[in-house]
């Protein structure tokens, strides 16, 4: 019995070999080699691409890229966390409508959103701002936030809350001292889940910010897509990559203390 | 153990030989030869045409039904994303229609098969001032050996009558104050480039770093100014009078003049680029013969007829363009390249050439157009939440070693 579920296992290992080890392995194979445009077959090994990438256009890019990302995710924050709230305390068979209502834009395609987006930011003057991106990126990436933080703060045990209670916490205290540190979780990995899509983002960015500036994620599209530049273009996306891991290690420690005793989604 | 290996080659055997199954896009398809064609997106005829008293769906579905083949029909957005799929996938495409000078780098690097004319009987309805024009602009390659013309025209200003009322002849109104953010240009570097390098009276295929380095302070200075940085959705966007002004082509200002009458169109005395997209057959084609029964098709009277009618960019098949020319547009200045002289030499065109290895100071100079604004305030942020981050981490870890 436990052998055939282990050879059920076997594909499932195949593919992630395949999709993503591989891949990920031909990534940094090209980002520290330098090959002919012609003939990729003829490398050699060098650091280029990263001495390159540390130009002041492209550290701009750089920064423009995570300050959007991080507008976003503070935007996602502080609309998420009341709504996952307030789901929360509504009666069960609500709860279950409004998640759904939050679930179900995400099954229509994400570029059909976005061109949605773009019919009703132009009629307001918004349309190619900073602002009509981090709308549209806000609106895509919200139901990330408020999904996590809605299963920890459901996970809480309300008799904790009746203990507060019982000691003289009022709610605001009782909120702030039991049900915020036990809900941390949840909020770590929602900001997790939806920094990284928003760091790396090239679809909305151009689709709504028409293009003025390149994000780091046009960056990388473009050296794969037009440039032919592979090599540049995984430099690129490896020190996304190690960045990604770095705030991920960093929240993931913070999120262990604070939140004791809560189940990381992560 | 051993049953872990056997599934793990059981399912690389499984891949393996769908992955090359696939890639034998030339092999048989129930029976029928396969045409694998490679075009700009919205370059083709897609309404319904009549050959002979039959009717077909669209252009593709003709040729298919008439030669009995099956056709496999993808699109590019851009010269550059072309080359990179050609040489980068092992697709092999039959026929690619890509524009003048990316053909050139194409023929330098020997990527692509002669025409063998004697399979193209329709050649001789291409109008003759377009091959002299290849001839005369590509003197250095037997451009016309390797290429039959399918589209022509020149890049300009379309704008809105009704909305700006100075004369629009210089390239100089896309720097206008007036017209703030209401100014669309191609997010091509090229085109883009080529409209600052004719303002500063430059040519547009310089070599000369100085006149880029001057062409890129003048892009930065107009970034204000400029509503976005389009593609093809420009056509859709001026139709809806989203802007007063937008640089196209001739053939994409054709198509929005003619579904917005307030549109007019404006090529700048200071010049502008002429262009010829033609197809091509790349050596690593698989059914040539079938290549050039297509190009032949596409150049039929009325096919041609259909594609031109459809996309509304200039057709080179002289008999075409008179009679579309006597019945419908004749006076669609953006359409009609005869209107504006560009073969009497009224207006100063050029033709891109390929700048081989120095491509990448054009890049260069694009990439840092288009980069963000240097902002003191982001590395600020940035440190300040780190800061803040790292505070509450060691309060938070501190306040966990309390016993209480």
């Amino acid at each position: 019995m436990n052998r055939t579920i282990k050879a059920l296992l076997y594909p499932y290992v195949v593919w992630i070999a395949m999709m993503i080890v591989v891949p990920f392995f031909l990534i940094f194979f090209y980002s520290i080699t330098q090959s002919r445009p012609d003939s990729p077959a003829i490398f050699r090994f060098t650091l280029q691409h990263y001495r390159e990438f540390f130009k002041t256009e492209n550290i701009n890019i750089l920064s423009k890229s995570v300050i959007l990302a991080v507008e976003t995710t503070i935007l996602c924050l502080v609309l998420g966390y009341p709504a996952a709230w307030i789901i929360s305390k509504t009666n069960v068979n609500i709860q279950n409508m409004i998640l759904l209502l939050f679930i179900l834009p995400m099954w229509i395609n994400m570029l059909l959103r976005t061109y949605a987006w773009q019919v009703i930011l132009s009629r307001t003057g918004l349309l190619y701002t900073d602002t009509a991106v981090v709308i549209g990126m806000v609106y895509n990436f919200i139901p990330f936030m408020v999904l996590p933080i809605y299963t920890a703060i459901t996970k809480i045990d309300k008799s904790l809350i009746e203990a507060a209670n019982d000691l003289g916490a009022s709610s605001k205290e009782a909120f702030l001292k039991v049900v915020f540190p036990l809900s941390m979780p949840g909020v770590i990995t929602g900001i997790v889940m939806v920094f990284l899509p928003a760091v790396s983002a090239f679809a909305i960015p151009r689709l709504l910010g028409g293009g003025q500036y390149v994000l780091i994620g046009n960056l990388i599209e473009k050296q794969f897509y037009l440039l032919n530049n592979w090599n540049f273009g995984s430099a690129v996306s490896v020190i996304l990559m190690i960045l990604i891991l770095i705030s991920m290690r960093f929240m993931r420690k913070s999120g262990e203390i604070s939140g004791r005793g809560g189940a990381i989604l992560w | 153990m051993k049953r872990f290996f056997l599934v793990i080659f059981t399912v690389v055997a499984v891949f393996f030989i769908t992955a090359c199954s696939n890639k034998n896009q030339g092999g048989n398809d129930s029976g029928k030869q396969v045409l694998n064609v490679f075009n700009w997106g919205e370059y083709i005829g897609f309404d319904p045409v009549t050959i002979n008293g039959v009717t077909y769906d669209n252009v593709i579905d003709a040729f298919e039904k008439i030669y009995n083949v099956k056709v496999n029909y993808e699109t590019f957005d851009s010269n550059e994303a072309m080359y990179t799929k050609l040489i980068a996938g092992d697709a092999r495409y039959d026929v690619i229609i890509p524009s003048d000078y990316m053909i050139e780098r194409l023929i330098k690097q020997d990527r692509l098969n002669k025409i063998d004319f004697s399979l193209i009987p329709n050649y001789s309805l291409i109008s003759q001032d377009i091959v002299n024009k290849l001839d005369e602009e590509y003197p250095d390659i037997e451009m016309n050996d390797y290429v039959v013309p399918y589209f022509y025209g020149t890049v300009g200003i379309v704008y809105d009558k009704t909305k700006v009322t100075k004369t629009v002849d210089s390239w100089s109104i896309l720097w206008d104050e007036d017209y703030k953010k209401k100014i669309f240009m191609y997010d091509s570097q090229r085109d883009s480039l080529m409209v600052a390098l004719k303002l500063l009276g430059y040519s547009m295929n310089t070599h000369d770093l100085d006149e880029l380095q001057q062409a890129k302070e003048k892009l930065i200075e107009q970034k204000p100014l400029v509503y976005a940085y389009v593609g093809d959705s420009v056509d859709q966007q001026m139709i809806d009078g989203e802007a007063y002004l937008a640089v196209v082509y001739s053939g994409d200002a054709a198509y929005i003049m003619y579904n917005n009458p307030n549109m007019s169109f404006a090529i700048p005395k200071e010049g502008t680029n002429f262009w010829i997209d033609s197809m091509v057959i790349p050596k690593t084609s698989q059914n040539v013969e079938l290549a050039h029964k297509f190009i032949n098709f596409m150049i039929s009277p009325e096919i041609a007829r259909a594609n031109t009618e459809y996309v509304m960019y200039t057709t080179p098949v002289e008999q075409v363009f008179n009679e579309v020319i006597e019945e419908d547009w004749a006076n669609n200045y953006a359409y009609n390249p005869t209107i504006i002289d560009v073969f009497g030499g009224n207006i100063q065109t050029e033709v891109f050439r390929d700048p081989g290895d120095f491509i990448k100071e054009y890049d260069k100079i694009w990439s840092e157009v288009l980069s963000p604004e240097r902002n003191y305030i982001v590395p600020i942020v940035i440190g300040g939440v780190v800061i803040i981050g790292l505070v509450a981490y060691l309060v938070l870890k501190k306040r966990k070693n309390r016993v209480y």
